[in-house]
């Protein structure tokens, strides 16, 4: 059990760091609390993994500390340190058994045969690992090796936080539903602090009851998967969360009113009030779903074409050109799609304005 | 349907894959498929089994000269099987082979593990383990020659009269076998040692930080992650050492000349004595015939073994 902290870490793959881009992390510093899943989210290359080495300790950051219920474990190696790591595809001892494997961490740390065969059929019984604990871990399926994985760091009593590694990514798309689902289990049954790193939002969202969104080296927003869908704090979050991602369009403010290409766009007072004071390229966001597409023109709507619909089901995507700007729109079902030409509006609660990518505040 | 094409079993699936407007067509066979095993059986026949048949042909026949022979049978069989000197010459054969495999792996593997893995010590290291590959053998038994001569030679002078020691390969059997087998390991450990390394290079960094978190030690994580993974390598870096070694020739050849007396005389060596300078082509004949079922069979007992370790047994 700990509660993670991350103080100031920053990290460079180079000795002599220069430029920014030298950083692959700039600046982490946030808290896990005991117990938490956490998923850390972003596309490849943005440090997620540099940032879970550094927590495991198989990585000396290059300026900051890492401490475990406030005890700072900057220097310690990986195997002195309470924690598990489970990387992207299984990393199995092949020559042994089922069981030898899930006892290796614990013999490694000179525990008695009598408590290693206690934890270990413990775990294997949470693992479903049962039936195979006598047999070669080699011979078995990506999902059972990945259970393995995940076991040998399970089995120390002592385990204070596990931390994955996009953990799904050799496991076929059926197995990966369960699996995820065993993973939550697991976590609810044992309470461990569980640091999950992925470049999928599906798999962070379902899994995690807090998400960090990285992007170049930092971390752009903290906050449960609503909070990241309803009020992104930065630009790349809106584009990254949600399929289609968030619309952006770049805007000029006049009094309550958002000029996009002639277009205006009447915002709620607060948000305007905060952006006319922000400095830099303005910017309205709106989530594909929360944009109203109308047939007929009314007071405050802005006039668009439909280029496309995408029927994906139980709902319709719309892609719309205003003044410009390709927009996309999200229809229920149920919801009329405007031939040709369609009138939008933006519901003011649900548009947020950003300046240079950052939500105005 | 499973069909044979020369004794490779082969899905008849591959035949109907093709479909047409949903039917799936019948299978039909086509001879003149077997057209196309035509070169490699040419290939095969002029590098294999033309000589091999040469060979068989002067096992059983006792020649005089040319258009006078006589088939003997299985006479020269016979004869080699119970020929002293070959009995001799094969254990030797073997002490050599088995010292080698075991310096040679060891060692290989130990130089690996030692080498560098990133920088410029890479490249630096790795020709510099390759150069005595790079040598003609026969050359390299020349270089032994001068280099162990007790008047000349670094090694040679520096046993006898630096360090006192009596060294000298022409006089004595142990000093002979010392100057072969140090030359056979400097020539081939670097062949074991490249292999090794090549293998330790393709293991993910992903095992090693997990040994790391598991709390592995350096003697564990050699035992459970290095060894195992470099497995295949290792089947090959062994068995091409025992063949090669098995079938030495060129360099103890030039070393030795299979002296002093027959001391080093390996059966290669033997073999030539009897084909070439006696012009016994039966009996030479019959002897390369039992040489080649020997490799044939070691090889083979060796390779069912190696890959029984890594995948039969429990730990």
């Amino acid at each position: 059990m700990a509660r993670i902290e991350l103080n100031e870490v920053a990290h460079s793959y180079l000795p002599r760091a220069k430029k920014d881009s030298d950083w692959a992390l700039k600046r982490i510093h946030t808290v896990w609390e005991d117990g938490t899943a956490c998923a850390l989210l972003g596309p490849s290359g943005c440090g997620k993994t540099t940032l879970l080495n550094i927590i495991s300790g198989l990585l000396m950051p290059s300026k900051g500390r890492v401490l475990y219920d406030g005890r700072d474990v900057t220097p310690l190696r990986p195997e002195k340190r309470n924690i598990a790591q489970v990387f992207q595809f299984p990393v199995l001892y092949d020559t042994m058994t089922v069981y030898n494997n899930l006892a290796f961490p614990l013999r490694n740390r000179g525990i008695g045969e009598s408590e290693v065969r206690d934890r270990v059929l413990e775990i294997a019984d949470i693992l479903d690992l049962t039936d195979f604990l006598g047999k070669r871990a080699a011979g078995l399926a990506a999902d059972a090796k990945q259970k393995i994985s995940l076991g040998r760091g399970l089995v120390r009593s002592d385990v204070a936080a596990i931390l994955f590694d996009e953990p799904l990514t050799v496991i076929d798309p059926q197995l990966k539903w369960h699996l995820r689902r065993k993973l939550k289990e697991i976590h609810e049954q044992l309470k461990l602090t569980f640091i999950y790193v992925t470049h999928d939002q599906v798999e962070a969202l379902t899994f995690a009851d807090q998400v960090a969104v990285m992007y170049e080296g930092e971390m752009v927003q903290i906050g449960s998967p609503e909070d990241l869908f309803e009020n992104p704090q930065h630009r790349f979050v809106g584009y990254f969360i949600g399929s289609p991602g968030m619309n952006f369009l770049e805007c000029t403010l006049d009094g309550n009113v958002a000029q996009v290409n002639g277009a205006g766009i009447v915002l709620d007072d607060e948000t305007a009030a905060r952006g006319r004071e922000a400095k830099g390229t303005l910017e309205i966001g709106i989530r594909p779903m929360y944009l109203e597409v109308h047939g007929e023109s009314a007071k405050n709507r802005i006039e668009a074409k439909v280029r496309m619909v995408e029927d994906l089901g139980s709902y319709r995507i719309v892609t719309l050109r205003v003044a410009g700007k390709t927009l996309k729109a999200s229809l229920q079902e149920n919801e009329a799609v405007p031939e040709k030409r369609a009138w939008l509006t933006f519901p003011p609660a649900q548009t947020r304005l950003y300046a240079d990518g950052w939500l105005v505040k | 349907m499973w069909v044979s094409v020369l004794g490779v079993r082969v899905s008849g699936d591959h035949f109907n894959l093709t479909r047409y407007g949903g039917l799936i067509m019948e299978k039909w066979p086509n001879n003149r498929a077997w057209l196309l095993v035509l070169p490699v059986f040419v290939i095969v026949a002029f590098s294999a089994i033309i000589p091999l048949m040469t060979v068989i042909n002067y096992s059983v026949q006792d020649i005089f000269g040319p258009g006078q022979s006589v088939f003997v049978g299985t006479e020269w069989f016979g004869q080699m099987l119970g020929n002293e000197r070959l009995h001799d010459a094969l254990w030797r054969q073997f002490l050599f082979s088995g010292l080698v495999l075991l310096i040679e792996m060891p060692l290989g593997i130990l130089i690996a593990l030692a080498m560098p893995k990133k920088g410029w010590g890479v490249p630096a290291s790795l020709v510099t383990i390759a150069l005595p590959l790079l040598i003609p053998w026969n050359t390299i038994g020349t270089i032994w020659i001068i280099f162990t001569r007790p008047d000349i030679g670094l090694f040679g002078y520096g046993m006898n009269k630096l360090l006192g020691i009596p060294f000298d390969h022409t006089a004595t059997s142990l000093d002979a076998w010392i100057t072969v087998m140090l030359m056979e390991v400097w020539h081939w450990t670097p062949l074991v040692a490249l292999l090794a390394y090549a293998g330790l290079r393709a293991i993910p960094e992903a095992y090693y930080q997990a040994a790391r978190i598991d709390g592995a030690s350096a003697w564990s994580t050699f035992l459970y992650i290095q060894l195992p993974k470099m497995r295949g390598v290792l089947t090959i870096a062994f068995l091409l050492r025992f063949m090669d070694s098995f079938l030495i020739y060129a360099e103890p050849f030039v070393l030795t000349g299979g002296g002093p007396g027959n001391a080093t005389t390996f059966l290669s060596i033997y073999l030539v004595k009897i084909a070439l300078l006696q012009f016994d082509l039966g009996p030479g004949g019959a002897f390369s015939l039992i040489y080649f079922v020997i490799v044939l069979l070691f090889s083979f007992i060796f390779y069912q073994a190696l890959q029984r370790v890594g995948k039969g047994g429990t730990v």
